[in-house]
């Protein structure tokens, strides 16, 4: 074989195995297009076919809509992982500042701690923390969602880390000004830290939204289901017969983050892999 | 300033961690006015008890094939993407859906792909005159049908590691390769690849590892850890017995297992990296 011939084989070889992967890994999102685009009828057919013969897509999604609540487990969702991060960001960035700029006794010892807690499982704490939050009666509300999440020992970490590089001169340029140390961190550090900030804000939206094992702890009310929760309890409630409209609640579920993911898939990667290090 | 922050860390990450494993030696049960003191009698019964040895030993063979599958697929598809130009970010980004997509959401879609009488994949199998299986109803193939949605998903994150460590080997490297005669794509992976990519590989084995032990997801959704124990996982155990059961204390028995667990892989992780892996 010739140099060129070898390129032409390798190249093809390389796409077929590829495309081999590729369809591994696409058939169950295919495989649930197709299925919620299904009437009844075709859906437990022995046929298999991809394309529907008759499509039913909106009517599977309206029967969805009508038997589940889907817009209120999206809303649980925003609401949820919205305030985990707001949350997470007022709360570690100070500590981020304070660990990479400023000088005090014990500080070392505070950032081995933050280290140590990033190799805290959350499933290691789940019995204590429920117990704590029966203790004081916040267990099945949007707080018992959130509060264990506010503090993220990694979020400092990865601010902590990025602070280090802002050079001191701007901080003390803002100290002259008079701004309080407070002050800084809002005014002068945060607009630097857009970038590692954009990344932690998609780890950690990513990461809860698509939390199952926390929510299926705390919560008992249908009100307060996120999306996870609410499209389980939607599959035990159908029981194997309506797979139609399951499958278009799953696709309501996956959409946000899906459809984000494909707008800004650079972004979404580096967020994911930067911040994986969990 | 830094008040706020680690007041939450001791009430909410190291105050339970503790906890954990001072409430794995009481008898404490949810709702119950008191507790008392039992040493090590969580652990006995634990030892004792064949749920927790087929739990035991169901989360190790699920991590001894989700952990080598998911990191040589990731890392053949991160080479496979590299070792060309077109098509690049297409691939990348549909290997990386699964890593996206809400599990829960997804593991619907797969019980219902491994349907025995509806599911796509018996009737692929049937195509081919092949006898299908109750995938998830079956003792002898629950296990590793999660097995199979546990790679599924984790693939496309091992890959993306994989990428980002291949960018970062200097291209000098494969001239100097090709210069002492390494020719061939095989010898330049033994000789260059592989050994740059010792750290990422440690880093994504132990990644995968932490990850495994944690599968919970799928088996309470598409098992409760049935048929008759075969898919039962530690977390899955654990849950059932700290949260259905409310049995705090055995609940916390296990939790630690797990956490030496968890802590063993660390371990691993920071003694290769700090050997300087595959760089002698």
């Amino acid at each position: 074989m010739t140099p060129r011939h070898r390129t032409v084989v390798w190249s093809v070889a390389r796409h077929l195995l590829l495309l081999c992967g590729a369809a591994f890994i696409l058939l169950p999102f295919l495989w649930m297009i197709s299925t919620a685009s299904k009437p009844q009828t075709e859906i437990f057919s022995k046929s298999i076919h991809f394309i529907p013969h008759s499509f039913a897509l909106w009517d599977n999604l309206a029967t969805a809509f009508g038997k589940a609540n889907l817009w209120r487990f999206l809303l649980n969702g925003v609401v949820v992982t919205a305030s985990i991060f707001v949350l997470q960001v007022l709360i570690a960035l100070p500590a981020a500042y304070a660990l990479a700029k400023l000088r005090f006794a014990g500080r070392e010892v505070l950032f081995a701690l933050v280290l140590f807690c990033i190799l805290i499982p959350p499933q290691a704490t789940a019995i204590p923390v429920f117990l704590l939050f029966h203790q004081i009666g916040i267990l099945d509300s949007y707080a018992a969602l959130i509060v264990p999440f506010t503090i993220s020992a990694f979020g400092i970490f990865l601010m902590r880390q990025f602070f280090k590089t802002v050079p001191d001169d701007l901080i003390e340029a803002a100290r002259m000004d008079g701004i309080s140390e407070f002050g800084i961190v809002w005014r002068v550090m945060l607009p630097t830290a857009i970038p590692a900030l954009t990344a932690f804000g998609i780890f950690s939206v990513v990461a809860h939204w698509n939390d199952y094992f926390w929510p299926l702890i705390v919560l008992n009310s249908e009100h307060l289901r996120t999306p996870p929760l609410g499209v389980a309890a939607f599959r035990n409630e159908e029981a194997g017969t309506n797979y139609g409209p399951l499958m278009a609640a799953a696709i309501v579920i996956i959409a946000p983050l899906v459809v984000a993911f494909l707008l800004a898939q650079r972004r979404f990667i580096e967020g994911i892999t930067l911040t994986g290090i969990k | 300033m830094v008040a706020p922050a680690f007041t939450l860390m001791f009430l909410l990450l190291l105050g339970p961690l503790l906890g954990v494993i001072a409430l794995s030696f009481t008898d404490y049960q949810l709702g119950s006015p008191s507790f008392s003191w039992i040493g090590l009698a969580n652990y006995r019964d634990m030892f004792g008890d064949r749920v927790f040895w087929l739990s035991l030993r169901n989360t190790l063979t699920y991590v001894a094939i989700v952990v080598p599958a998911a990191v040589a697929l990731g890392l053949a598809v991160a080479l496979l993407i590299e070792s060309g130009s077109s098509l690049r970010s297409w691939y990348r980004t549909i290997y990386f859906l699964p890593v996206m997509a809400t599990l829960i959401a997804m593991s619907i879609v797969w019980e219902f792909m491994l349907h025995p009488q509806f599911g796509l994949i018996n009737g692929l199998l049937q195509g081919v005159g092949l006898e299908g299986f109750s995938w998830l109803q079956d003792r002898r193939t629950a296990l590793y049908a999660l097995c199979v949605i546990g790679i599924w998903q984790a693939l496309g994150f091992n890959m993306v590691l994989f990428l980002a460590g291949l960018v970062s080997i200097p291209r000098q490297l494969y001239d100097a390769a090709e210069i002492d005669g390494a020719h061939g794509a095989w010898a330049r992976f033994r000789l260059v690849t592989w050994p740059m990519l010792g750290p990422t590989t440690v880093f994504v084995v132990v990644i995968t590892g932490i990850r495994s032990f944690q599968v919970f997801d799928t088996v309470h959704v598409l098992t409760k850890g049935g048929p008759s124990k075969s898919s039962e996982v530690l977390i899955h155990t654990m849950y059932v017995e700290g949260f259905e059961f409310f049995r705090s204390g055995y609940g916390a028995a296990l939790t630690v297992v797990f956490l030496v667990f968890v802590l063993l892989l660390t371990l691993v992780k920071s003694a290769l990296t700090n050997r300087g892996v595959h760089y002698t």
